[in-house]
């Protein structure tokens, strides 16, 4: 076995292992530490002899480097000599633990990684790396940062949760739905950073999107009766549907009107309705709107066809539920199909009034088209050179430069 | 990420054997799914009926002729899948390990390729899809 298998046995065990262990010692940074040990002492170890069950394995290794921490800690003397007098069973590894305890744990881990005592960077990084699975490097990868930064997140993080005195626990049930609410949040950065990466050379990173989609699909098996965990699942699945349609081979992206349909992932798709479906017993929330928004598109046979109207109503009811000026601006685009884009200009113009979205290329990049449709072409290529400026994306860059100069 | 096909080769004693203890592997296959479901990895999974009662569709001729089948060789028969959505071959891998398989039957791990895979894209796919490197 190599690293990459390790990798793999440790990205199906890790929320398993590190939610066990911090059943077990009560002490959330020290499992994690131990569970890294484990790894680490796996990626030695498995190439030279590898166990008959490698998670087995991991488990009691981490098992036992958490209790050799626990020695080391004095502190915690007393809480040892009541492990040390528990069987080996008491951890579950030998014996068939309970599945509904071990889904409790995982569910706990996830809300342990998104408390909001942490900064959100940290719970990004955390959740990928004790819930995902994901090393240091995995993560600095999928967000461009260095290395040694997210490992001083992660770090960072422990000690915040420790310091905060946060249980590993279930909220409860009065706090639930709101911290549920920073979960989603999460993993909805995640996905948002894989479907439209802010920087870079690339557009869409679907390994990093892919993370947010399989944790958000592990959260709707673990809360089956939360319609706005079906709504996040769906919106990703929906959005992730169209990636293979929108980057040509260069690399550079493909708007939405230039789209081959065809290519649009059928099966994503319907996973993504079927999520939908389950995302409004009693209306839909924030991100239900949205996926709804995104079914609109991935039902469409073209952009013409698209039922606009439909998608301004829903755009509209998503200002009321969670207003942002990043809605207001799709609003905008929506609002400029659906009945042409002077009311679309009204919009934008408010928006920049208000001034509430300062330095974002998006809205020059809206107000360039929308010039342009009116045939207001100076006005158009100087707003759309300005959103070249303020991107940072280089390929979207790219796009808007060649936009403005075609307006000559 | 890439989707996987984990595809259940059976023999005739093994699907034999499979039939013998029918519920205790159902039992366990369901436990497996739940399992796959959890880990946010499940796409499909699907068994397939007795391989004599299928038919074949020729393409050999003019017009396409139909027969009886099983198709080809019986000793190592395509009797039902899993499809899964994973980071990388290995953890594709890892997967096919825990399925409650039969002694005598096989699993192939077959990777899902993308419709942008045509020749002139191949070179430049990114390593991830090989290393499961995010």
């Amino acid at each position: 076995m190599d690293a990459a298998d390790v990798e793999a046995v440790w990205r199906i065990e890790s929320a398993r292992i590190v939610a066990a262990l911090t059943r077990f010692t009560g002490d959330f940074g020290l499992a994690e530490d131990a569970a890294q040990e484990a790894v680490a002492e796996a990626l030695v170890s498995w190439p030279v002899e590898a166990p008959s069950s490698p998670a087995g394995w991991l488990m009691a290794t981490a098992r036992r480097r958490a209790i050799d921490a626990i020695r080391r800690r004095a502190a915690l003397q007393d809480r040892y000599a009541l492990l040390a007098a528990e069987p080996e069973a008491a951890f579950g590894v030998e014996e068939e633990a309970d599945p509904d305890r071990i889904d409790d744990d995982i569910l706990a881990l996830m809300f342990v990684s998104c408390h909001p005592v942490l900064s959100p960077e940290a719970r990004v990084a955390l959740t990928l790396r004790v819930v995902g699975g994901l090393s240091s490097e995995q993560i600095a990868r999928a967000f461009l940062v260095p290395v040694p930064t997210v490992q001083a997140r992660i770090t960072r993080a422990k000690k915040t949760i420790a310091a905060a005195g946060v249980p590993f626990e279930l909220p409860p049930a009065d706090q639930r739905r709101e911290r549920l609410g920073g979960v989603l949040s999460v993993l909805y950065v995640i996905f948002t950073e894989g479907s439209t990466a802010t920087s870079g050379d690339r557009l869409v990173r679907p390994d990093v999107a892919y993370e947010a989609i399989r944790l958000a699909r592990t959260l709707a098996a673990l809360q089956p009766d939360e319609p706005e965990v079906y709504g996040l699942l769906a919106l990703c699945e929906l959005t992730a549907a169209r990636f293979p349609a929108r980057t040509a081979a260069d690399g550079s992206p493909i708007l939405l009107e230039d789209q081959d349909r065809r290519r649009w992932d059928r099966s994503a798709i319907r996973r993504g309705l079927a999520a939908l479906a389950k995302a409004s017993p009693r209306g839909l929330g924030p991100y239900g709107l949205q996926a709804a928004i995104a079914a609109a598109h991935a039902t469409a046979p073209s952009v013409e066809a698209t039922d606009w109207d439909r998608i301004v109503v829903l755009y509209e009811v998503l200002g009321r539920v969670a207003p942002s000026p990043v809605v207001e601006l799709n609003r905008a685009v929506a609002v400029a199909m659906a009945s042409g884009p002077a009311q679309a200009l009204a919009i934008v113009d408010e928006l920049i009034a208000s001034d509430r979205l300062p330095g974002s290329h998006l809205v020059p990049t809206v107000r360039g088209e929308l010039l342009a449709r009116l045939g207001r072409r100076p006005e158009a290529r100087a707003e759309l050179e300005l959103a070249a400026r303020l991107c940072t994306n280089e390929r979207e860059r790219s796009v808007l430069v060649r936009k403005a100069a075609a307006l000559g | 990420m890439s989707k996987y096909m984990l595809i259940m080769r059976g023999t005739d004693e093994s699907n034999a054997a499979l039939m013998a203890g029918f519920e205790e592997l159902a039992a366990s296959t369901y436990q497996y799914i739940e399992e796959l479901v959890k880990a946010g990895v499940f796409l499909a999974a699907e068994g397939l009926d007795d391989p004599g009662q299928s038919v074949v569709i020729d393409f050999n001729g003019a017009a396409p002729v139909v027969t009886d089948g099983p198709y080809g060789e019986t000793k190592e028969l395509f009797g039902g899948y899993f499809m899964i959505d994973v980071a990388s071959k290995q953890e594709a891998v890892e997967w096919a390990k825990r399925i409650p398989a039969v002694t005598g039957s096989k699993i192939e791990v077959r990777r899902v390729a993308g419709d942008d895979e045509m020749p002139a894209f191949v070179e430049e796919r990114a390593d991830s899809e090989t290393t499961g490197r995010i």
